[in-house]
């Protein structure tokens, strides 16, 4: 399969004063399009500078990245905009969503950055609250929702743009273990769907969801080995 | 991004910040009032001014009687009968500046129409006081050449004298009693209002000069034919100063003074202590208007305060809104475009605020305001001015940040 994600020798320092903290000292990997992949290892040990850098968020002090056919180095911050906006949706730890804004408007967010139509963005923006379980939400802001439920969506304002990748940064780290399982089994239905997805998770619990577990230790890869993930839909039917 | 989705983002943004956006409009909304307001009240008081140069009729020199020495002892205005009917007429004569010369004789007293009295002043007056002071008749008819000359009983009345002895019936033909003398009312003069003392200009009657003399103030022989004081009018053009000088120069010469002894009369340039007064009330007015727009500038930076604030605060909000893909300047137009919209919308309230204000203190102080399209044009520029300034720096610092550096932002 073709890689959608070839990062080369990825190096991001940085300055503290008069130390020099090395977050990432050269990661070179190749992520296909459709894997599911976890990014694993102890606090501090450089996963959430590496998502950072596959998401543009951020710039790499040395290496190189490619994300499908684009040189990603090479991309002015308007051009980067651009490839968050399309190409990548973001769950975050803490959610992230827009305060005293209502559901719906949060999920709308990316398409008002596109050039959507106006009369697609609520069309494809209820679709996603609908598909994360949300269609009876979609006024509520987000004071009003349980952490589960912020989390979905935040998983919906960032399926909004159809994106081919979506990264998540300890997306169960604010949640209790019976919602983090409904988290996974939405993650991996999405996967189901095409949608490559990189989790970032220092539990092996959650791991475990993903068909490849990529270990980090002081800013490098340590280990890299395919896994047979478990269901977490079956799970959670266990459960009930 | 179209401006469609800027401006639905902004308002969004605005709605759900609706204290904070109050907060941020309060400095737009006294500013812009202050501004509308204080230039009102300065114009208002300038065109105060304006309007009684106006009623007194342009051009006016006033000369009085003056003291004499009369036995060591210098009497005041007035005292002494020092100017004459034929001073005028000579003015007008000899002096080329001089478009009129009105010879005045005052007197006070109480005023009688059947069972109603006023105590008021009246002129005796020649056909030249109505031309010097454009004083125009708006009921009945003016003095008769017969009635001039002959201590005609007849009487105009201004129109303060017409409410209190009349009220709202005509006022014409009746019979006025003053000093036990009937006159007979030919006509009603325009209001005039307050002069610049904040006497009441209506509150008069005129009567023909022969008539105050003999008939109603009865002047003794030795008083014959002088006057109070004759109200002079420089023609149209001419220079005020070199008419004053010849006419100085004249009446002393008419008084038979030698070099180097006193006037025997006072000379008052009335339209200079006007216009004296006119630059005064314009400075004030431009005061006004330089405070106004200092609490318009301190408005702004008030906003300027808010939109760091602002920025700062949202920090995390800017980080996500580039993490799902906006651009530098889609950040910097939605900053812009909410400081605009907050400008405005406070602009327009301020004008609102300050229309209605200069209005009430209008009607309730009684100050003369004048609203003035140019003002509020001019103070809601400025609002929409200010916020683009003050709005575009929090905003250009806010579309700088690296995505990753506005979400980590604590
Ligand atoms: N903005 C920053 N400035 C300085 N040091 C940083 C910054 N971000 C991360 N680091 C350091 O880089 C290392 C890796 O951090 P991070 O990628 O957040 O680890 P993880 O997500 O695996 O816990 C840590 O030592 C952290 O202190
Ligand atoms: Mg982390």
């Amino acid at each position: 399969m073709a890689a959608l994600i070839q990062v080369d020798g990825l190096a991001k320092d940085y300055q503290m004063g008069s130390t020099l903290v090395q977050a990432l000292r050269g990661v070179t990997l190749e992520i296909a399009a459709g894997e599911f992949v976890a990014v694993m290892g102890p606090s501090g040990s450089g996963k959430s500078t590496f998502m950072n850098l596959l998401g543009c968020l951020d710039q790499p002090s040395r290496g190189r990245y490619r994300l499908g056919e684009q040189e990603v180095s090479q991309l002015s911050s308007d051009e980067l905009a651009q490839v968050r906006n399309r190409q990548i949706g973001f769950v975050f730890q803490h959610f992230n969503l827009l305060a005293r804004t209502s559901t719906l408007d949060n999920v709308t967010l990316p398409l008002l950055y596109s050039r959507a139509p106006l009369a697609e963005r609520d069309a494809r923006a209820k679709k996603r609250l609908t598909q994360v379980g949300l269609a009876t939400r979609m006024d509520h802001h987000p004071a009003q929702l349980s952490g589960g439920q912020q989390q979905r969506v935040a998983i919906a304002r960032a399926l909004v743009c159809d994106p081919q990748l979506v990264l998540a940064d300890e997306p169960t780290g604010a949640l209790d273990s019976h919602t983090s399982l409904e988290i996974m089994a939405l993650l991996q239905q999405l996967n189901h769907e095409g949608v490559t997805i990189v989790l970032v998770t220092h539990e092996h619990d959650i791991a475990l969801f993903a068909s490849r577990i990529i270990s980090f230790r002081d800013g490098v890869v340590v280990e890299d080995k395919p896994n047979t993930p478990t269901d977490a839909a079956a799970l959670l039917n266990i459960q009930r | 991004m179209n401006f469609s989705a800027t401006l639905r983002i902004a308002l969004l943004a605005l709605r759900i910040n609706k204290m904070r956006s109050a907060l941020t409009m309060l400095g737009i909304i006294i500013g812009v009032a202050a501004v509308i307001v204080m230039i009102a009240v300065g114009n208002g008081a300038q065109a105060r001014v304006e309007a009684q140069i106006k009623s007194l009729g342009s051009n006016i020199i006033m000369v009085l009687s003056g003291s004499m020495m009369s036995g060591g002892a210098r009497g005041g205005s007035g005292s002494q009968p020092t100017i004459f009917e034929e001073d005028a007429t000579a003015m007008m004569r000899e002096v080329d500046e001089i478009q009129a010369a009105a010879p005045t004789l005052r007197g006070a007293g109480q005023a009688i129409a059947g069972n109603a009295n006023w105590s008021t002043i009246f002129y005796g007056i020649t056909p030249e006081y109505l031309e010097v002071r454009e004083w125009p008749i708006i009921e009945g008819r003016g003095f008769e050449p017969a009635e001039i000359n002959g201590s005609g009983k007849v009487v105009l009345i201004g129109q303060t004298v017409a409410e209190n002895l009349f009220g709202t019936a005509s006022p014409l033909d009746q019979v006025i009693r003053v000093r036990k003398v009937p006159l007979t009312v030919i006509g009603v003069l325009e209001p005039k209002g307050q002069s610049m003392t904040g006497q009441d200009q209506d509150d008069v009657l005129l009567m023909p000069l022969s008539t105050a003399r003999t008939r109603v103030l009865g002047v003794t022989q030795s008083k014959a034919r002088s006057v109070s004081s004759i109200m002079v009018k420089v023609k149209e053009g001419a220079d005020m100063a070199t008419g004053e000088a010849r006419m100085r120069e004249l009446l002393r010469q008419r008084h038979r003074l030698q070099p180097g002894q006193d006037d025997d009369f006072y000379v008052r340039n009335l339209s200079e202590i006007l216009q004296a007064q006119e630059a005064s009330s314009k400075i004030m007015a431009l005061l006004l208007a330089a405070v106004a727009s200092v609490s318009l500038l301190v408005g702004g930076i008030g906003i300027m305060n808010i939109m760091l604030v602002s920025v700062t605060e949202r920090t995390r909000e800017i980080g996500l809104r580039m993490a799902v893909g906006a651009r530098g300047r889609d950040i910097l137009t939605q900053f812009l475009v909410e400081a605009v919209t907050l400008s405005l919308i406070g602009g327009l309230i301020g004008i609102v605020l300050g229309v209605s204000t200069a209005m009430l203190i209008a009607k309730l102080a009684g100050w003369p305001t004048a609203l003035s399209a140019a003002a509020i044009i001019l103070a809601a520029g400025f609002a929409a001015i200010i916020g683009v300034f003050f709005g575009y720096y929090p905003a250009r610092k806010a579309s700088r940040l690296l995505p990753i550096d506005a979400l980590r932002y604590e």
